[in-house]
C-alpha cells in the first residue's frame, strides 16, 4: 500500500515534469486547440465512470458512475471533435494565385 | 464471475499504450503540421483505453452503453460550435469533466465509507473539492462567456476575504475528515461548499480576464481528475490529469503575465479587482480622423503592413471582410501580416483560430514577441477592434495602471491606423495615448464596415 501510493507519486512526478516540457514547446498559435485536446485527453476519467457504472456495487455508485460516463463521453465526443476541425483551418501561404 | 486468464494484463497493456499515445498526442500538437496526427493519437489511445476497460469481467453493460451513447449525443453539437464561442463550450467541457470528477468521488466515498484509509481519504477530498469548484466555476464561466450572464464584474468590499473563508472552511471540513473519516455526514458540506465557492470565485470576474480564468478551470480540471486517479489507483488517469493540469497551469501563466497579474494574483483567482477610476476627465485633446477613401490610398501605397486585430474585430463579425483586405493587399504587393497579443480573444490562442477560420495563412500570423521587432519596418499598422494591449503608456507611464504590461509596439510604425466607433476607452477604462499621436489616423466606425468600404476603395478604385 505505502510502496503503492510512492510509486503513484513518482508517475505524477514524472508526468507533470513532461507535461511541462512537451507544452512549453508548443505554439501559441494552437493554444485553443491544445486546450480543447488536453480536455478530451482529460475525460480519461471515464473508465473510472465506467467500472463504477458497471459493478453495481450500491445504487448510488451506479447512479452517479452513470451520470460520469455521459459527462465525460460527451467531453470525448466533442474534443476531438472541434480540435480536429480547428486544425484542419489552418493552413499554410501555398504559392499565390 | 467468470475471468479468462491473462485478461487483465491485457487490459493493463491497453492502458500502457494510451498513455504513450497520449504524449506523442501532446508532442504532435507542437506545430501545424503534425497537429492533426496528435488528435489522431489521443483518439486511438482514447479508444484503445475504453475499449480495454469494457473487457473488465462483472461488467453489467445496460447503463454503461445507454449513458456512452448519451455522452455521444450531447458530445456531437458540442464539437460543432461556431469558432466564435469555443471559449464557452471549453468552459462547458470543464464543467462536465469536473462533474464526472466528482460524481465518481463521491460514490467511492460512500462505497469505502466508513473505514477510508488516510491518505485515501485526503486525495478523494482533493478530487471533490477541486472537481466540485471547477463544475460550478466553470458553468459560470460559460455563462459568461455566452452572456446569459452579465458580463460585468460584481464586486463588493472584502469579497476575497469572504471567499477564502469559504474555501478554508471546505479544507477544514476535508482535514477533520481526514483525521476521522467514520464523520460520514460530514461529507455532503465538503462536496457544497466548493459548489459555492466555485460560483462566488467567477462573480467577480470581468470579460478581459476570462483568458486567465479558463486556464485556470483547466488546470483544477486536471489536477482533479489526476487526484482521481489516485483514488482508483489509476496510473493513467493521474498521467492524462497531471498533463492536463500542467497544461493550464501554462496557460495561466502565460495568460497572467500578458495581463500584467502576478503570478499569486492567479493563483488565489484574486480577479478583475476594483477597477482603477479614470483620471478627471480632462479636455480631450484633438485627433486626426481619416474615411475609408484616404485610408485605402495610405494601404495601397504602402510595402509593409501589420493588422493589429482584437476581441472587438471578432464581434463585429469582421474576420471575413479583413480576409478580403489581406487578400487585397496582397495583391498589390503589400506585405500583410497580423500581430497577435496572447490575450487577444475570450482564451489563449483564440484569435488565431478565429483567423485561421477566415483562411489567412498561419504563417502570417505572428505572436508578440515575434512581431514587435517588425513594426519600426512597418509602413502601416492597422488595430482593429485592440486598444488596451496597443497602449504606449504601458511601456513609458509608470502611473498608468497597465503599467509593465507586455503591448504591440503599434506606435513604432510610420503610421497607425485605428478602426474604433468611437473615442470610449476599453476594457480597463484606461485612456490610450496613441489614438492623439500625431502619425495616428483614427477611422472612426463599425470594424466589419469599415474594412469592407477599404477593400471596395482598393479593388474598384485604385485596381486596373
Amino acid at each position: 500500500m505505502k510502496m503503492d501510493l510512492l510509486t503513484s507519486l513518482y508517475v505524477f512526478m514524472l508526468a507533470g515534469f513532461i507535461g511541462f516540457e512537451v507544452i512549453r514547446s508548443i505554439t501559441p498559435l494552437l493554444h485553443t486547440p491544445l486546450m480543447s485536446l488536453t480536455n478530451a485527453l482529460d475525460a480519461i476519467a471515464v473508465v473510472g465512470a465506467i467500472i463504477l457504472a458497471g459493478e453495481h456495487r450500491s445504487t448510488l455508485a451506479t447512479v452517479l458512475g452513470t451520470i460520469a460516463i455521459v459527462a465525460a463521453t460527451s467531453n470525448v465526443v466533442g474534443g476531438f471533435l472541434i480540435t480536429d476541425r480547428m486544425l484542419k483551418m489552418f493552413k499554410a501561404s501555398g504559392p499565390k494565385k | 464471475m467468470t475471468n479468462w486468464p491473462g485478461t487483465e494484463t491485457f487490459i493493463e497493456i491497453t492502458y500502457l499504450i494510451a498513455t504513450a499515445l497520449f504524449i506523442l498526442s501532446l508532442v504532435w500538437m507542437r506545430t501545424p503540421v503534425t497537429a492533426r496526427r496528435g488528435v489522431r493519437a489521443g483518439e486511438i489511445g482514447m479508444a484503445l483505453a475504453i475499449g480495454g476497460t469494457l473487457l473488465h469481467h462483472g461488467l453489467d453493460y445496460k447503463w454503461i452503453m445507454i449513458a456512452l451513447v448519451l455522452g455521444t449525443v450531447i458530445g456531437i453539437p458540442l464539437g460543432r460550435v461556431h469558432m466564435t464561442a469555443v471559449p464557452q463550450r471549453t468552459a462547458l467541457s470543464h464543467a462536465f469533466g469536473a462533474l464526472c470528477v466528482t460524481l465518481v468521488g463521491t460514490a467511492e466515498f460512500y462505497l469505502r465509507a466508513p473505514n477510508v484509509p488516510r491518505f485515501m481519504m485526503a486525495v478523494l477530498s482533493m478530487e471533490v473539492i477541486l472537481g466540485g469548484l471547477t463544475f460550478t466555476g466553470s458553468l459560470m464561466a460559460a455563462g459568461k462567456l455566452q452572456e446569459y450572464l452579465p458580463q460585468r464584474p460584481i464586486t463588493y468590499k472584502g469579497q476575497n476575504f469572504v471567499n477564502l473563508a469559504f474555501l478554508a472552511v471546505a479544507i477544514g471540513v476535508a482535514a477533520y475528515l481526514v483525521h476521522d473519516p467514520s464523520h460520514v455526514h460530514l461529507f455532503p458540506l465538503m462536496i457544497a461548499i466548493p459548489l459555492v465557492f466555485g460560483v462566488l470565485m467567477i462573480i467577480p470576474i470581468g470579460g478581459a480576464d476570462m483568458p486567465t480564468v479558463i486556464s485556470l478551470l483547466n488546470s483544477y480540471a486536471g489536477l482533479s481528475a489526476a487526484a482521481m486517479g489516485f483514488v482508483l489507483d489509476s496510473k493513467l488517469l493521474i498521467i492524462a490529469g497531471a498533463l492536463d493540469g500542467a497544461s493550464g497551469f501554462i496557460l495561466s501563466v502565460n495568460m497572467s503575465k500578458a495581463m500584467n497579474r502576478s503570478f499569486t494574483n492567479v493563483l488565489f483567482g484574486a480577479f478583475g479587482q476594483e477597477q482603477v477610476a479614470g483620471a478627471a476627465a480632462q479636455e480631450a485633446p484633438p485627433v486626426r480622423s481619416a474615411t475609408a477613401e484616404e485610408a485605402a490610398a495610405i494601404l495601397g501605397a504602402a510595402n509593409k503592413v501589420i493588422v493589429v486585430p482584437g476581441y472587438g474585430m471578432a464581434v463585429a463579425q469582421a474576420q471575413h471582410k479583413v480576409r478580403e483586405l489581406y487578400d487585397a493587399l496582397n495583391k498589390r504587393g503589400v506585405d500583410v501580416k497580423f500581430a497577435i497579443h496572447p490575450v487577444a480573444g475570450r482564451m489563449p490562442g483564440h484569435m488565431n483560430v478565429l483567423l485561421a477560420e477566415a483562411d489567412i495563412p498561419y504563417d502570417k500570423l505572428l505572436d508578440m514577441d515575434e512581431v514587435n521587432g517588425d513594426f519600426p519596418q512597418a509602413d502601416v499598422a492597422l488595430v482593429i477592434g485592440a486598444n488596451d494591449v496597443t497602449n504606449p503608456a504601458a511601456r513609458s507611464d509608470a502611473s498608468s495602471p497597465i503599467y509593465g504590461m507586455p503591448i504591440l509596439d503599434v506606435d513604432k510604425a510610420r503610421t497607425v491606423m485605428v478602426i474604433k466607433r468611437g473615442m470610449s476607452p476599453g476594457f480597463a477604462g484606461i485612456d490610450n495615448p496613441l489614438y492623439y499621436l500625431p502619425k495616428t489616423l483614427m477611422l472612426f466606425g463599425d470594424a466589419k464596415s469599415f474594412v469592407g468600404s477599404i477593400v471596395r476603395e482598393l479593388t474598384g478604385g485604385g485596381h486596373g
